[in-house]
């Protein structure tokens, strides 16, 4: 018997870390001179794991096959932030915004983490009878 | 696991950062040396940084020093016929240290290097919880 995660939440963790990727690279080309700041358009990405599975999938000629939907989501295009002010050395990141996102996406990653734990903890119970 | 390469991002940017506070630190040190002779005055010195990706994941951007490149900003020049290095015509040159500018890298350069230090503990804190998982 096998036990497959049902929640989301494990392919949202796995974009949440590919995304603080991004986002450091940002935070650590505030000044390269002509860096362009970048991002995953994120609820592109939420849209496609939690809803439709993707039009490509691999076709299931044994029960222990696993299907690899979730990497395909992180196929996310990678987009250029559109900077609110612009400045001499073509540099587009803007510290706050990427601060900003980066605590989001940090939150966001513990949020997803939180679920996915319980469901671990939930098993464990379920498995002793108690805690 | 990709939180690791966060590590190695944050990692070079940290570096590129202390590069550039080292050389404001000699900016800032020779500022107002003089010298007789034009060409061995202490000129003001500036890190170049350039991004570099990784070869195998184009969406993973570090940071690097390419060089170090000296000012060409004008030599002031001062007449000071009893200083002993004083050139022929009693001159002596200045070197071109702007150290507001200087100043305004230094705290540049160590707010940048804040950041990402902060980017690296909220990562390590984040693998640490997930290591914890199902505990």
């Amino acid at each position: 018997m096998t036990f497959s995660i049902s929640t989301p939440h494990e392919q949202f963790m796995g974009l949440h870390a590919k995304r603080s990727e991004v986002l450091s690279s940002n935070i650590a080309n505030a000044d390269t001179p002509g860096y362009k700041a970048r991002d995953y358009n994120f609820a592109d990405a939420l849209k496609q794991i939690a809803g439709d599975r993707p039009s490509v999938t691999m076709k299931q000629t044994h029960t222990a096959h696993r299907n690899t939907w979730s990497d395909n989501a992180l196929n996310a295009q990678l987009e250029y932030r559109v900077p609110t002010q612009p400045t001499l050395d073509g540099n587009t990141v803007e510290m706050d915004v990427e601060q900003a996102a980066f605590a989001e996406n940090a939150l966001k990653y513990r949020t997803s983490l939180r679920f996915v734990d319980g469901y671990f903890k939930s098993l464990r119970f379920a498995i002793r009878g108690t805690d | 696991m990709s939180f690791y390469k966060v590590f190695d991002v944050a990692g070079s940017a940290l570096n590129a950062q202390q590069v550039r506070m080292n050389v404001t630190a000699s900016n800032l040190a020779n500022a107002g040396s003089v010298n007789g002779n034009e060409n061995a005055v202490y000129r003001a010195r500036q890190p170049m940084f350039e991004t570099f990706r990784d070869s195998m994941d184009s969406s993973l951007a570090g940071v690097r020093v390419t060089g170090i490149n000296e000012s060409d900003a004008p030599l002031a020049t001062r007449y000071e016929p009893n200083h002993p290095s004083a050139n022929a015509e009693g001159n002596v040159y200045v070197s071109n240290v702007n150290t507001v500018e200087e100043m305004v890298n230094m705290i540049s350069a160590s707010r940048s290097y804040q950041n990402n230090v902060e980017i690296v503990n909220t990562t390590k804190d984040l693998l640490l919880q997930t290591l914890q998982m199902g505990r």
